[in-house]
């Protein structure tokens, strides 16, 4: 299981990277895309949409089921990442690049987690 | 094998037209089609050896098992088939007087009736053409009636997490907002969650019961007592009615508005497209908000009448008014005594395949179930790297259809088996002995089991690239 130093964690298995103008990226986590299995299909929000902690922004399906992907923070979304639309195996292949949105004007965040920490997590899950 | 387009050659028909005996006329260059029509062209004979061919890539409940939980794939007696074949049931015309289709409107009000007194409702709709439709139908019935008292702040829907994902869709498509509560260890609905969940927003909640791992919810009456109290309605999904029919009635458990599956629990033939029927009921309450097209008592016999404030139509005239004459043929040859004796033997089979493999496979969930079960292939999945869907294609190999996989979402690597009551004990047995036989593969030679399946038409399909890369049109 791939889990970055640098990045923070949720408990709902996304990753969040912050950037230093204070936006943040957030994406899906190694262990999430390999639990989940091949996704075929994402949806995401839309530019200017909000977003709340701990609340649902995106869902990804495989060929399995449709899962929700939870927002680690509350904000406005700057940028969706529209490769992902076509070609969401990028999840799966690169799932650290492969950033779900961008979320500026953030207001709050959910008690998130460090790498070692999640790592902790999600070895109680399995 | 090829597609009936790639078997097409140019200039071979089946058809021999006599002459035309009456005037022809040409219709205008606007209403002309500006490309020809890519059909097939193809001889009689070969349209025949086609879908002959398809039938043998298939398998039905006439060839074998075909435990698919939620499902419900009993076998159609041929005598609604018989039933439905009848000259003044398919040699009609929806437009047709009324004083001419007096036995097509019985057929629709004896059902009616008994699906009534079966599930505890006062009246019932045929139109929705199948399941999700009669939910859809069923939650604009509640919206009418909320929109009628004036209650427009009642905008959201409280569905189980063990829910048929239709559920929270058709409550979206009807224009609600879903709240999901978690179930409790039983698989059943958390009381205190749901007494969180409800409130002056609360429309109504949606429920199967038993639900979709297989368990009667004890707890029903509190359940429907915690919405109404709260100002909501209770809709009854129908996806499980075949566990209880003639023993406990969705009326009497609470429900204001019902779905039934006529396609599942009365036996008419589905999965391989339809059609379906998704008939409503209702508490009288509701009777005027039904859909055009209800058929009542009038003075010169049975006839189409417009219910108060109804919805409109969902769908044309009768709906599909054929699996409408299978049900009933089937509640008639059933008979009072016949229709709780299936259910009860639905249960026992459950019941008894659940027994025999329960010291093999994981159980989701511990005591009697109703006429499904839940196995968890986690621990299987864990250890040897063998997935459900790797046993699903195993049995595939052996003549069975698999069961429902991954679903109900709240049970990891799901298996959920629904043997329905029209199979034999014979049947029963050797499907365990498969089960069991699959399970000792799994264990000495787990890697054989990603190869499956082997005999079959098509081996493993990928999945993946289907759903990622869909091809749904010929193109030459």
């Amino acid at each position: 299981m791939n889990t970055p130093k640098e990045l923070l964690y949720a408990k709902s298995h996304e990753w969040v990277r912050m950037e230093e103008d204070g936006s943040a990226y957030i994406g899906l986590t190694d262990y999430a895309q390999d639990a989940l299995g091949d996704l075929v299909f994402v949806n995401l929000p839309e530019v200017d949409d909000e977003v709340t902690a701990g609340e649902v922004f995106a869902d990804v399906e495989s060929v399995k089921a449709v899962s929700d992907v939870y927002s680690p923070v509350t904000g406005k979304v700057a940028e969706i990442n529209e490769e992902l639309l076509d070609a969401p195996e990028k999840i799966n292949e690169d799932p650290y690049g492969a950033w779900f949105v961008k979320v500026t004007d953030i207001t709050d965040k959910e008690e998130l987690l460090s790498a070692e920490d999640y790592e902790k997590v999600c070895e109680e899950e399995a | 094998m090829q597609l009936i387009f790639e078997k097409s050659r140019e200039g071979i028909g089946c058809s021999i037209l006599p002459p035309c005996d009456v005037d022809t006329v040409s219709l205008s260059d606007g209403q002309k089609r500006k490309e020809s029509w890519n059909l097939p062209q193809i001889a009689e004979v070969d349209i025949s050896r086609h879908y002959k061919e398809l039938v043998k890539r298939v398998h039905g409940v006439n060839d074998g098992f075909y435990p698919l939980g939620s499902c419900t794939m009993k076998y159609n007696p041929q005598i609604n088939e018989e039933a439905a074949r009848l000259s003044g049931f398919t040699g009609i015309h929806p437009l047709q007087p009324e004083n001419t289709v007096q036995g097509c409107l019985e057929v629709i009000k004896e059902l009616e009736t008994y699906l009534c007194e079966i599930t505890g409702m006062d009246g019932m709709t045929m139109q929705p053409a199948a399941g999700a439709h009669g939910e859809f139908t069923g939650l604009l019935l509640i919206k009418a009636y909320l929109m009628a008292k004036g209650e427009t702040n009642r905008t959201k829907i409280i569905v189980p997490d063990s829910a048929h994902g239709t559920n929270p869709a058709s409550a979206s498509m009807a224009g609600f907002d879903i709240v999901n509560v978690p179930s409790n260890e039983e698989g059943c609905v958390d009381l205190e969650a749901l007494k969180n969940a409800v409130g002056e927003d609360t429309a109504g909640l949606m429920l199967t019961n038993p639900n979709t791992v297989g368990i009667f919810d004890k707890n029903i009456l509190e359940i429907t007592t915690i919405i109404h109290e709260a100002g909501g309605l209770c809709y009854y999904d129908g996806a499980n009615l075949n566990a209880v029919m003639g023993i406990v009635r969705p009326g009497d458990m609470g429900f204001d508005v019902i779905h039934l599956n006529l396609h599942k629990t009365f036996s008419t033939p589905h999965g391989g497209g339809g059609p379906g029927a998704g008939t409503v009921g209702c508490k009288e309450f509701l009777k005027p908000f039904l859909p055009n097209d209800y058929v009542e008592e009038g003075e010169d016999g049975l006839t189409f009448v417009k219910p108060a404030n109804t919805i409109g139509r969902v769908k044309e005239f009768y709906g599909n008014f054929l699996v409408a004459v299978k049900a009933l043929a089937y509640i008639k040859t059933l008979g009072k005594e016949g229709i709780p004796e299936a259910s009860t033997n639905a249960v026992l089979n459950a019941n008894y395949m659940r027994v025999c493999l329960k010291d093999t496979y994981d159980m989701a969930y511990e005591g009697i179930c109703m006429h499904e079960f839940v196995m968890t292939l986690e621990k299987l999945h864990h250890d040897k790297d063998v997935s459900a869907l790797d046993v699903a294609k195993m049995l595939l190999d052996n003549g069975i259809h698999p069961p429902t996989m991954y679903f109900p979402l709240i049970v990891h690597e799901a298996l959920m088996i629904e043997p329905t009551e029209t199979e034999s004990k014979a049947t029963l047995d050797h499907a365990v002995e498969v089960f069991k036989n699959i399970y000792q593969t799994a264990m000495e030679d787990p890697e054989s089991l990603h190869q499956c399946p082997k005999t079959t038409p098509v081996g493993r399909l990928d999945e993946v690239k289907a759903a990622r890369k869909p091809i749904l049109k010929y193109e030459a």
